[in-house]
C-alpha cells in the first residue's frame, strides 16, 4: 500500500500542470473565461459584427448614374424596398414561408409524436436515420432530383396518368397563382421542395419537446376526464409548443432566405433571397440588398415576440 | 351492497411477465384499502387496472357494479393521485385543480369556485396563481390531492403519494389523508411499499407478491397473524421459527412467526414458553433495544423496551413469550 502510506494530502502532479490545475480549481471564473473567450469573440465581433456592418449598408444609397455607393444616412433605400415590385417579393416570400411552416408542422407532428412516444431501440435508430439521411446528401442534387420528379415528363405525372388521376393534377395546375404549366414551374412545386428540404428541422425540435413531456401528464389528463382531443389541446400541444416554435423558426427563416430552390423549381418570379442575390451581384446595389436582408430579421423578431406574447415559451 | 371495486380472476401479462396473476379482490364502498408489497409485486399494475391505464389480459373488473374493462380512463369516475403528482407544469395551480371540471365543460366561475374550495380543503388557500414549479413537494402533493378530489370521484386511487416526502411531513399527511377519507366517505385505494404506512392508515390491507395477493385482512390480522413466511417477513420483521425450534417448544408446526416485541428477556411466568440462548449483538434504537439472541443455531431478534436492562454480548439469557403470540404457519 504505497498510496495510502504517510500523506493525507497527496503531492501535486507534474509541477507546471499541477499548478495550473490547482489555480483553475481555485478560480473557476478564470477557467470559464478561458473557455468562453474565443467563441464569444467570434460570435460578437466576427459573426454579429459583420451582420451589423451589412445592415448599416441599408441606410446608405446608391447613385443611379455612377453606380457608386453614397455613404450618407438616408431612408431612400427603404423607400425603394417598399415600392410595388419589391414589396410583392416580400409578400410572396412571407406567404410561402408561412405556408411551408404550417404544412411542415402538420406533417412533422405525427412523425415526431410516434418517435417520442412509441419508437424504442431499433425503431428509434430507424427514425433518426430516416430523418437525417436526406441531410447527408447534397442539397443541390436533391433539388435537381425534385425538378425531374415534378417535371411534365417526370414520375409524378406518369403516376397520376397510370392511376387515371391526371385530371386531378391538371385541375390543380389550372388554378390561378399556385398552378402553372407543370409542377416544376409552379409555386406548388416550390412549396413541395421547401417542405421536403426543411422537414428534418421541424421534426427534430418537436420530437425533442415531446420527449420531455412525462407520460404521466397524458395519463393525468385522461384520468381527470380529458378525452384524447382535449388532452392534445390542453396538455400535449401547449407542452410541445416550444418545440413547434423552434422548428418553425428554422423552416420560416430558411424559406425566407433561400435563393436556390425558387430559382430551380418554380416560376420566374423572385423571392427575397433571389432579390438579395441579384441586387448585390449583377445590379451592384449593396444598400438595397442589405435592406432586403433586414426584412427576414424584422419578421422573425415580430414572430418571436408574438409567440412569446401568446405563451409559447411558458412551458420551457 | 355493491363493492366499490371488484376483481374476478384478473390477470395482466406483459409478454411473459405476469405482473398481475389471477387476482380476486373486493373493496367495499367507503373503505380505506391499502395494497402493500415490494416493487414489482403487481400492486401498482392493479391500481392502473382500476384507473383504466391498463386493460386486463384476462378476468373481469367492476367499479360500483359496472363493467370496467374496455372503458377508457376519461369515462371512469375514478381519480388518481400520481406518485410524482403529475401536475401540469404550464398551468397555474388553480387551473391544475380545475382541469377535470374544465374538460367536463363546467363554466369558468363555477369551476374556479370549486377549485378554490378544494385548495382550501387541502390547506392551500390563495395558492391558485402560482405555478407547480414554485411549490414544495408537500404542497404539490396537496395540489394533486385537491385536483383529484374536486371531481368528487367514486374511488380515489393513490399511488405511493407520500413516497417523496420526508418523515415528519409523511406522518402529518398520513393523519390528514385518514381524516379526509373519513369525512368525505370516498373509497380510497392506496398503494405503498411502506408497511408502517399501510398498517397505520388502512381499514384493510392486501399484501402482494409476484402478482398475487399473499394475504388480505385488517392491519391487526396481517401483523399479528401472517399466513405465509413472505407476509411475516415483509410486514414488520418477524422471527420465523423453524420446525425444530417449534418441536423444542412443544408446539409441532412447519414454522411459526414470533414478533420481536412479544418476547421478554429473563422474566417468565407460568404458562409461558421459554427458550435459552446467548446474546450475539445489541443496538439502541431509541424506544427499544434490538437484541439478537442465538438459540441453538436459531437467530431470534428481540425488541426490548429501552427501560429494561440490556444483557451484555455473550450473556446467557432466557427468552420468554406467550403461546398466543406464537403464530403457527402451515408452510415453511
Amino acid at each position: 500500500m504505497t498510496l495510502a502510506s504517510t500523506h493525507t494530502v497527496l503531492p501535486n502532479g507534474p509541477r507546471l500542470i499541477g499548478r495550473i490545475s490547482d489555480f483553475l480549481w481555485k478560480h473557476p471564473h478564470v477557467l470559464l473565461a478561458v473557455l468562453l473567450g474565443p467563441p464569444v469573440l467570434w460570435l460578437g465581433v466576427i459573426y454579429l459584427g459583420s451582420l451589423f456592418a451589412l445592415l448599416l449598408q441599408s441606410f446608405f444609397s446608391i447613385d443611379d448614374f455612377s453606380g457608386l455607393i453614397n455613404y450618407e444616412f438616408t431612408l431612400a433605400t427603404y423607400r425603394q424596398l417598399l415600392s410595388d415590385a419589391n414589396f410583392d417579393i416580400i409578400v410572396r416570400t412571407v406567404l410561402m414561408a408561412a405556408t411551408v411552416t404550417l404544412f411542415s408542422a402538420l406533417i412533422a407532428f405525427p412523425i415526431a409524436y410516434y418517435a417520442a412516444r412509441y419508437a424504442k431501440g431499433k425503431w428509434k435508430a430507424v427514425f433518426y436515420l430516416g430523418v437525417m439521411l436526406p441531410l447527408w446528401s447534397s442539397y443541390l442534387v436533391k433539388i435537381y432530383a425534385w425538378k425531374l420528379i415534378l417535371a411534365k415528363e417526370g414520375i409524378l405525372t406518369w403516376a397520376f396518368t397510370k392511376l387515371n388521376l391526371l385530371w386531378l393534377l391538371d385541375g390543380w395546375l389550372s388554378l390561378p397563382i399556385i398552378g402553372g404549366n407543370s409542377l416544376s414551374v409552379s409555386y406548388t412545386g416550390t412549396f413541395l421542395v421547401f417542405v421536403y428540404v426543411w422537414m428534418p428541422f421541424m421534426i427534430l425540435p418537436i420530437q425533442a419537446a415531446l420527449e420531455r413531456v412525462p407520460a404521466n401528464l397524458i395519463e393525468a389528463s385522461s384520468d381527470l376526464g380529458g378525452n384524447p382531443g382535449q388532452t392534445f389541446r390542453h396538455v400535449l400541444f401547449p407542452l410541445a409548443l416550444p418545440g413547434i416554435v423552434a422548428g418553425s423558426i428554422f423552416t420560416f427563416s430558411l424559406t425566407l432566405g433561400d435563393y436556390i430552390i425558387p430559382q430551380i423549381v418554380g416560376s420566374s418570379r423572385l423571392f427575397i433571397g433571389q432579390a438579395v442575390y441579384a441586387q448585390q451581384g449583377t445590379a451592384g446595389n449593396i444598400p438595397l440588398a442589405a435592406a432586403f436582408t433586414v426584412v427576414p430579421i424584422v419578421i422573425m423578431g415580430l414572430y418571436l415576440w408574438m409567440a412569446k406574447r401568446m405563451g409559447a415559451f411558458d412551458a420551457l | 351492497m355493491t363493492a366499490a371495486v371488484l376483481f374476478e380472476n384478473v390477470s395482466r401479462h406483459f409478454g411473459t411477465v405476469k405482473a398481475v396473476d389471477a387476482v380476486d379482490l373486493e373493496i367495499a364502498a367507503g373503505e380505506f384499502f391499502a395494497m402493500l408489497g415490494p416493487s414489482g409485486s403487481g400492486k401498482t399494475t392493479c391500481l392502473r387496472l382500476m384507473a383504466g391505464f391498463e386493460q386486463p389480459t384476462d378476468g373481469h373488473i367492476e367499479i360500483f357494479g359496472e363493467t370496467a374493462e374496455g372503458v377508457p380512463p376519461y369515462r371512469r369516475s375514478v381519480n388518481t393521485v400520481f406518485q410524482d403528482y403529475a401536475l401540469f407544469p404550464h398551468l397555474s395551480i388553480l387551473d391544475n385543480v380545475a382541469y377535470g371540471l374544465m374538460v367536463k365543460g363546467i363554466g369558468r366561475q363555477e369551476r374556479r369556485k370549486a377549485a378554490e374550495d378544494a385548495l382550501a380543503m387541502v390547506k392551500l388557500p390563495g395558492y391558485g396563481q402560482r405555478k407547480p414549479g414554485q411549490l414544495s413537494g408537500g404542497q404539490r402533493q396537496r395540489v394533486a390531492l385537491a385536483r383529484a378530489l374536486v371531481n368528487k370521484p367514486k374511488v380515489l386511487l393513490l399511488d405511493e403519494p407520500l413516497g417523496a416526502l420526508d418523515l415528519k411531513l409523511r406522518e402529518q399527511m398520513q393523519e390528514e389523508l385518514k381524516s379526509l377519507q373519513k369525512s368525505l366517505g370516498i373509497t380510497f385505494v392506496f398503494v405503498t411499499h411502506d408497511q408502517g404506512e399501510a398498517l397505520s392508515m388502512a381499514d384493510r390491507i392486501a399484501v402482494f407478491n409476484d402478482g398475487k395477493i399473499q394475504q388480505l385482512g385488517t392491519p391487526e390480522d396481517i401483523y399479528q397473524r401472517p399466513q405465509t413466511r413472505f407476509v411475516a417477513d415483509f410486514v414488520g420483521s418477524s422471527n420465523i421459527l423453524s420446525s425444530a425450534t417449534c418441536a423444542r417448544l412443544g408446539v409441532p408446526a412447519a414454522a411459526a412467526s414470533l414478533r420481536p416485541e412479544a418476547i421478554a428477556i429473563g422474566t417468565s411466568w407460568a404458562e409461558q414458553l421459554t427458550l435459552p440462548g446467548i446474546v450475539t449483538a445489541r443496538s439502541f434504537l431509541g424506544a427499544v433495544n434490538r437484541v439478537s439472541v442465538d438459540c441453538d443455531g436459531e437467530k431470534i431478534i428481540v425488541a426490548s423496551p429501552a427501560a429494561m436492562p440490556v444483557p451484555d454480548i455473550g450473556a446467557q439469557v432466557q427468552l420468554a413469550f406467550s403461546r398466543n403470540d406464537l403464530h403457527l404457519m402451515e408452510v415453511a
